[in-house]
């Protein structure tokens, strides 16, 4: 990791590429780069399984309508209440619906609604704490406010209150997540910004006549952003789990919607009589979900700074 | 020590400013009409126009700022419209069961997520490391309500040894008579011993959910910070000093350790504040998570905000008692400010 930070930091000051610069590296780089995966995934086979198992999830998310046996929304009282079966897999609901179909149906509205809000956040966030740890004064007095005031609520009743206040809908949902979001994103950015801000490259940009948005975009940012990164896998988990949560207690997505969390509920009052699978199986695969990426962004936060480790 | 308490007191006013001011913008920023909304679906025309008034919507944005502080210090959260009764007084009734619940919860996380981390430390890179740690991650990544259910699932249906996941105490059993509210202290002043373990044992599948969730951070910030301390020189003098190893773990190690701890627990408390209302939902539990959950089906706003403000004060004081419990555990702190 540290040498490709290295040969990004060395490549960016210079404005222009001296011409033919990449040429005949680009063998020894991709070798390099190969070479780097490779240690990556036999010094942390734990970090590796978590992304074979992401990948395996982005790919239902994507293909999920393709693969599944049934349709996730027809309903089949002859078939309701079924344990699982070689038929169905997961078993079906009271409804009689497919519980694997809905699983996987429920992958791609689960990942849209966390990537959404986690990528808002980190857009909002990264551009709030750059411009707080660049200019620092007033601006960095004015945005630590605003994070320290969200920060000073409980923050899934955060989520619930905008929702309730906003109205119940998916986008609105993933409005509350980024918004509770934000602040570990403004911070991230700030206190890296304002630590590279007087460092050796800045200042050589600065005196090549780059503008204080050009250093700050072009020079400052992609340096910053591997911690960013790492911030972004950590967030994952957490943003679907308060997705999941929030439509768990009827905010948000509504049935008879295929998601994790909803099914969850449908399933609740039926644990008590002995009908485990109906809320097992989504909230099993919910829980992999965050799993994984929890494993994947501690996995990254050891590439990325090992002292960080805890 | 007078001196630092009131200038954490004064460092918590911005942040009930700001909790106020956000409170304030959320009831203003329902769609359409809020007087409709706060009306209720099925109100007249003259029963909105009856609550705008009411509300001070028909004036200034600044105007109805200070009407709705005049209303807070007033105590005055409005009112329900499913129940009719205020909001305050319904969410003082049940907010003992949450905090029992939320307290509790929290006790067993650290009863449990300390020694687990200090035993971590002293054992770096062992197997016994590695799994605490596993642990740890899958902690945080379960879904409260599902770990709740789960659980409801193991202990009452397939192994009976639990009560039935529904409320605070048996049908068969009455309240012990209300002093604090906290049934576990109540039962026992009441000197009820089977009613007191009658409401533990329905207080600790909920409890051990939350606890579940909480433990990972806490740990994890335990032996981080454990491990930090230990491989510091006054630990090696000590120990070259010849002192017990649980004298050199204890006292010197750990309350060197507690302070990033305490700073984990303000984060924790977030966590368990949210948790709570999914795990009362799943048990069933009378607190004010699941008052706020059938007034957010029911559309009912003012419990909803009421809720908010509350949960978002209740969190400004327990980080206020955290700021101040740091000059106790270490008197350094504060000294140059």
């Amino acid at each position: 990791m540290s040498s490709t930070a290295a040969t990004k930091i060395e490549n960016h000051p210079l404005p222009f590429p001296p011409p033919h610069a990449g040429e005949g590296k680009g063998g020894s780089r991709r070798r390099e780069t190969w070479a780097h995966a490779k240690y990556v995934a036999t010094e942390n086979p734990v970090t590796f399984g978590a992304a074979i198992v992401f990948f395996v999830f982005v790919f239902v998310a994507i293909f999920g309508p393709w693969i599944v046996p049934y349709d996730p929304l027809a309903s089949d009282t002859q078939a309701a209440l079924q344990p699982p079966s070689a038929r169905h897999w997961f078993g079906t609901d009271s409804l009689g619906r497919d519980i694997l179909s809905r699983v996987v149906i429920g992958t791609q509205l689960d990942f849209g609604i966390a990537v959404s809000a986690v990528l808002a956040s980190f857009a909002v966030g990264a551009a709030l704490g750059a411009v707080a740890g660049f200019y620092g004064g007033w601006s960095d007095r004015l945005i630590g406010r605003f994070a320290d005031t969200i920060m000073a609520f409980p923050l899934f009743v955060l989520a619930m209150g905008i929702v309730a206040a906003l109205g119940n809908t998916v986008a609105n949902i993933i409005l509350a997540t980024a918004i509770i979001n934000l602040p570990f994103y403004i911070r991230v950015a700030r206190a890296e910004v304002n630590v590279s801000r007087h460092a050796g490259y800045v200042e050589a940009a600065r005196i090549t006549g780059n503008s204080n948005l050009r250093i700050l975009a072009l020079h400052i940012f992609p340096n910053v952003l591997p911690p960013m990164m790492v911030q972004i896998s950590l967030n994952m988990g957490w943003a679907i789990l308060n997705a999941a949560g929030l439509s768990f207690i009827g905010l948000g997505v509504r049935p008879p919607a295929a998601e994790w969390g909803i099914m969850v509920a449908e399933g609740a009052s039926y644990i008590i009589s002995g009908e485990w699978w109906i809320a097992f199986f989504p909230g099993v695969v919910l829980m992999a979900a965050v799993f994984c990426f929890n494993l994947l962004g501690d996995g990254l936060r050891d590439l990325i700074d090992p002292r960080q480790r805890t | 020590m007078g001196r630092l308490i009131f200038k954490r007191l004064i460092g918590a006013i911005p942040n009930v400013v700001g909790v106020v001011i956000v409170t304030f913008v959320l009831t203003r920023a329902l769609p359409g009409d809020p007087a409709a909304y706060f009306a209720g679906p099925a109100a007249s025309q003259e029963a909105v126009e009856q609550i705008r008034v009411q509300l001070g919507l028909d004036k200034s944005l600044a105007h109805q700022f200070v009407l709705y502080l005049r209303d807070l210090a007033h105590g005055d959260l409005g009112t329900s419209l499913t129940t009719g009764q205020p909001v305050l007084q319904e969410l003082g009734a049940r907010l003992p069961a949450s905090l029992e619940l939320t307290l509790l919860g929290l006790l067993l996380a650290v009863a449990v997520a300390i020694p687990l981390g200090i035993f971590a430390a002293t054992r770096p890179g062992s197997w016994l490391d590695h799994s605490c740690r596993l642990f740890a991650t899958a902690g945080v990544s379960l879904p409260t309500f599902f770990t709740g259910l789960l659980l409801a699932y193991v202990f009452y249906f397939l192994l009976g040894i639990a009560p039935s996941p529904l409320g605070r105490i048996d049908v068969i059993y009455s309240p012990p008579p209300a002093f604090t509210g906290f049934y576990l202290i109540d039962s026992l002043l009441a000197g009820d011993l089977e009613l007191f373990w009658a409401a533990f044992k329905q207080l600790l599948l909920p409890a051990i959910t939350l606890a579940l969730f909480v433990m990972a951070p806490l740990m994890r910030m335990t032996r981080a910070s454990m491990l930090g301390v230990l491989s510091s020189d006054f630990i090696r003098t000590a120990r070259a000093g010849g002192l017990s190893r649980t004298t050199v773990l204890i006292r010197y190690a750990f309350r060197n350790a507690l302070l990033p701890v305490v700073t984990t627990l303000g984060m924790v408390f977030s966590f368990l504040l949210g948790s709570n209302v999914l795990v009362e939902k799943v048990f069933a539990w009378p607190g004010i998570g699941s008052y706020v959950i059938e007034a957010l089906v029911a559309s009912d706003y003012a419990p909803v905000q009421g809720f908010v403000l509350t949960m978002a004060l209740l969190y400004v004081l327990l980080n206020l008692t955290i700021d101040i419990l740091y000059g106790f555990i270490d008197p350094r702190v504060g000294v140059d400010e």
